[in-house]
């Protein structure tokens, strides 16, 4: 399958509540250890819903390669 | 996606407020919604709590859906100063909450009032409290008044900002993610500490 030009990239400040996880159509997104969310780059499409709901606002859409 | 039983808390959180209307005393129910996120981050070692189970942030959730304005909030909400912050002034609280029963305890009078946003004090004279002893009632009164600030709040937020706004600043978010980093820490040797919060997020690219 294609890959998406772009994927969640999550910030610094990630509080960990976990409302990325419900809204990602991939799974793609999981809170590691109650510490803090990872993507997996592999299965994020770059719908950027989870971006769009963070309440905290540290996700953000960035290009593949962009060095993030 | 099929819901989940878990995918309905919200309504506990709910039967919580109209219970509480009906009988102070129930408001000691709300120790749940301090003991077992604690209690899931020490043993478990996760925020499962905030993710599956907080009825509050469901509640939010579903409320924001039309409540909320959706708008990023402002980045001081999510630093650690103002969470960590939050989270002392909230325990100051509930520590005078607590002096507040321990002196009915010792003979003071029952004040029949719930503190709502540590100023206001809501007369709360139908609740019948006799058959219980006064410093029981008493915590009663002061959780109850404790559960309702967080939740306005939580509504205040929600409206200004993104709906699930109060998971930022919860008190009990902000402990059992302490809790979880520390656990960590202590497991593997650092991953999720302040320098290293980005263990993840350093895997986020995929590439």
């Amino acid at each position: 399958m294609a890959r998406s030009k772009r994927l969640a990239r999550v910030g610094r400040e990630c509080v960990a509540c976990g409302t990325c996880m419900k809204v990602c159509p991939r799974a793609a997104i999981r809170v590691v250890s109650g510490v803090v969310a990872r993507v997996n780059g592999e299965l994020c499409i770059g719908c950027g819903k989870c971006a769009g709901v963070c309440p905290a606002d540290v996700i953000a859409m960035v290009e593949r390669g962009s060095g993030e | 996606m099929k819901k989940k039983w878990y995918d309905y808390l919200w309504i506990g959180e709910l039967l919580y407020w109209v219970l509480g209307l009906c009988n102070i005393l129930f408001a000691w129910l709300g120790m749940l919604f301090f003991s077992i996120p604690l209690l899931v981050a020490l043993i478990g070692g996760s925020k499962a709590y905030c993710h599956r189970y907080c009825g509050r942030g469901q509640l939010l959730g579903l409320l924001g859906r039309k409540l909320s304005r959706n708008a990023p909030p402002p980045r001081f909400l999510r630093s650690r100063w103002f969470r960590y912050g939050f989270l002392a002034f909230f325990m100051v609280m509930f520590g005078l909450m607590l002096r507040g029963t321990w002196m009915v305890f010792t003979g003071a009078p029952l004040r029949q009032t719930v503190t709502l946003l540590w100023v206001f004090k809501l007369p709360w004279q139908w609740a019948e409290v006799d058959m219980v002893a006064p410093w029981i009632a008493q915590f009663a009164f002061g959780f109850y008044g404790v559960m309702m600030t967080s939740t306005v709040l939580g509504l205040a937020t929600m409206a200004l900002f993104r709906p699930r706004s109060w998971c930022v600043y919860c008190p009990m978010g902000t402990m059992t993610q302490g809790i979880c980093m520390l656990k960590q820490k202590k497991e593997d040797g650092g991953c999720g500490g302040e320098g290293q919060a980005h263990c993840g997020a350093a895997e986020n690219s995929g590439q």
